[in-house]
């Protein structure tokens, strides 16, 4: 393997990554706050990607408004999630409330089925992501630059909500004690349904770039992508957003360099990852950038 | 009050046993076809097809009706397990029609097998689906005849020394037809310069683009299905690779077309059915019939769902109609001869279960499928 193909898996690494990452910390932000394994996250990004398919292929809206519009309405979808599934189990025993979680994605994905049908449909490519740049042999796709940006720079927002507003320090504070909080006179519920809206807003943002990369979607689709999240969110430290953008990255190179190294091997790339993913939390049982449990999070 | 709704419970359930096993004569054939999932699109293919042909034979030579069971395999092996047992074990049927793919019929295999009852499938093409097994049997060619014409045509139409191959894993399909055509295109003389690997689930090819791109081969060979074509090609042309794709039967599906866009364009595979070569006088009849309903031609998908059908019926009239026992029918399956089916004329070899067949080469030109040559085996 000569240099140019090395810089060229790296990029093809850095660009898979950073789509992980994006959907990661969607993921790692409902569990930090309430301690809930959001497995229908890969469905919200599913949604996200039918959202913005209706939009610019059916109701012919630019591709930006199209997006836009369903990261704002899967935010919504997202609160409404919380408020009839899982608020009522705020109380319950976790496995409740994780069981629920696997309720809402088979849900959410048989109702998919039910309206859009099983074929898949071609996702529409707005122009400025579709192409490819070309700098001294090693190919970027437009797609394989914007993505790694917008999951900093959506980073870097998260990261001030959490820390420089007053719901951000709200939202910190719950995941310590949820019942002092309540005691001091915060709006519980209120931080939970942002915190969801957060969540599931990350999650279509990560749907759509995913969409515009691989643009086939049918309503099973966000399943694998779901998990891949979750490893990642897992191998950063589950709770820390920094910590999952990392952990996405991490695996996404570790994937293409398992493919691009051992090509017999690319069968089982997703067993590669997972046991990566066990590897790391044999020496380091709270992930990467997981802290102590008890002192910090975020 | 409560006695009456007694008596009333009891008159409506004997009603229906009745009228079940006297009234209504009917010959209950399961079908096992993916309705969602990945290879959703082949299903409800094969799915409108048969329903032409149903509408064009709804009874058996002695009058009994036809009455197909549907049940989703979602693409799945477990799921296709599943269903197959349903089918035979709950539904008692008389037959089963399905799966769509290799492995899915394979895991459905076994169990008709166990069961004394006939499975057909309308487009599994890998040999080992029937190897070693009475019971189950198949209207469309195999493997080892799709990857010669595939080498065939690469070899001597595209004049193509060197080729990379793309495998999926997980899909025996996949790997049976990939290594059908390395033998064939060894044979001729071509070298492969690169093989790689990928798995059902997988949307990223970059990694195995990257690599090819490296090898520089003449074509690339890919048996797989059309979403991860579309997908892989739309990611080479991306990345500048250029060259032809060739592909088997499973490229086959409008969505290739709608995914891929541009990126399909001169992608081309060996198939089953082309609308303009169709030759019998049922394919014609066929074509007219599809279009009415669904205003568009069929694929092969269609046609050899509609050729599953139009074979078991006959084998159903040939053993008796509703008296038929499923060992009865499946012996007339087997011996399947010269039926003038709608994907061709169709011969079942008795001891191997397995259709000889001719193969139809098409590829994408400007977002259609067109018809290139049909080779005859």
């Amino acid at each position: 393997m000569n240099s140019t193909i090395l810089l060229q898996q790296l990029v093809n690494g850095i660009s898979l990554g950073s789509l992980y990452g994006l959907v990661a910390i969607g993921y790692t932000m409902v569990y930090g706050v309430i301690r809930l394994i959001n497995f229908a996250h890969g469905d919200i990004m599913m949604v996200g990607m039918y959202f913005a398919f209706t939009g610019v292929a059916m109701m012919f809206l630019p591709w930006w408004a199209a997006f836009l519009l369903s990261m704002i309405a899967t935010a919504f979808l997202g609160v409404l999630v919380d408020r009839m599934a899982y608020k009522p189990l705020r109380n319950a025993s976790r496995i409740s409330a994780l069981i629920t979680a696997i309720g809402v994605s088979f849900f959410l994905e048989n109702l998919f089925l039910v309206v859009y049908g099983g074929v898949p449909k071609a996702f529409p490519v707005p122009a400025l992501f579709g192409g490819a740049i070309n700098i001294h042999g090693v190919i970027f796709p437009n797609i394989a630059i914007i993505t790694p940006i917008v999951a900093i720079v959506f980073l870097l927002m998260l990261l001030f909500i959490l820390h420089k507003t007053k719901y951000g320090m709200a939202m910190r504070a719950l995941s310590f004690d949820m019942e002092t909080v309540r005691i001091m006179g915060v709006n519980v519920d209120m931080i939970i349904s942002m915190v969801f809206g957060i969540g599931s807003f990350l999650a279509a943002l990560g749907g759509i770039f995913w969409a515009m990369r691989y643009p086939a979607i049918n309503p099973l689709i966000g399943i694998m992508p779901g998990l891949k999240a979750f490893a990642a969110a897992v191998l950063g430290g589950i709770g820390s957003v920094t910590g999952a953008a990392l952990g996405g990255f991490i695996i996404g190179i570790a994937e293409i360099f398992v493919v691009a190294i051992f090509p017999p091997l690319a069968g089982y790339k997703d067993a590669f990852a997972f046991l990566f993913l066990i590897f790391v939390l044999l020496f380091k049982p709270t992930g990467i950038m997981g802290e102590d449990l008890d002192r910090g999070r975020f | 009050m409560k006695r009456f709704l007694h008596i009333l419970a009891v008159a409506v359930v004997s009603f229906m046993f009745l009228s079940s096993s006297s009234f209504a004569k009917e010959v209950k054939v399961g079908v096992v076809w993916p309705m969602t999932g990945l290879v959703a699109a082949f299903g409800q293919s094969a799915w409108k097809g048969a329903k032409v042909a149903q509408s064009m034979e709804p009874k058996a030579k002695d009058g009994s009706n036809i009455h197909l069971i549907l049940l989703d395999n979602k693409g799945m092996k477990v799921q296709t397990a599943n269903a197959v047992s349903k089918l035979i074990t709950e539904d008692h049927v008389k037959a089963v029609i399905g799966a769509i793919t290799s492995s899915n019929t394979m895991a459905g295999a076994p169990i008709a097998e166990r069961n004394k009852t006939p499975m057909l499938t309308s487009s599994a093409t890998n040999p080992l689906v029937t190897k070693g097994k009475k019971y189950v049997s198949r209207v469309c060619f195999i493997d080892p005849f799709q990857g010669l014409v595939a080498a065939k045509y690469v070899w001597n139409t595209l004049h193509a020394k060197t080729a990379a191959v793309m495998i999926e894993r997980d899909q025996d399909y996949s790997v049976g037809l990939a290594h059908a055509f390395i033998k064939a295109y060894k044979k001729l003389g071509g070298k492969i310069v690169s093989t790689n690997f990928f798995q059902s689930t997988d949307q990223d090819y970059s990694a195995q683009i990257s690599t090819i791109k490296s090898k520089n081969p003449q074509v690339i060979y890919m048996p797989s299905y059309y979403q991860e074509i579309s997908l892989f090609a739309r990611q080479a042309r991306q990345y500048g690779l250029n060259q032809v794709i060739m592909a088997g039967d499973g490229a086959e599906a409008e969505a290739l077309l709608k995914i891929g866009g541009k990126a399909v364009n001169g992608v081309t595979f060996t198939t089953h059915f082309d609308p303009h070569a169709a030759a019998t006088p049922l394919a014609k009849k066929f074509l007219k019939l599809y279009y009415k309903k669904y205003k568009g031609q069929p694929d092969a998908m269609a046609a050899l769902g509609a050729d599953a059908y139009f074979v078991l019926v006959h084998a159903i009239n040939e053993a008796g109609g509703h008296k038929a026992t499923p060992q009865k029918i499946n012996y007339y399956i087997r011996h399947t001869k010269d039926f003038k089916g709608v994907t061709g004329v169709i011969t079942i070899d008795p001891k191997t279960g397995n259709a000889i067949k001719s193969a139809v080469v098409r590829k994408v030109e400007n977002g259609k499928f067109v018809y290139v040559t049909t080779v005859n085996p």
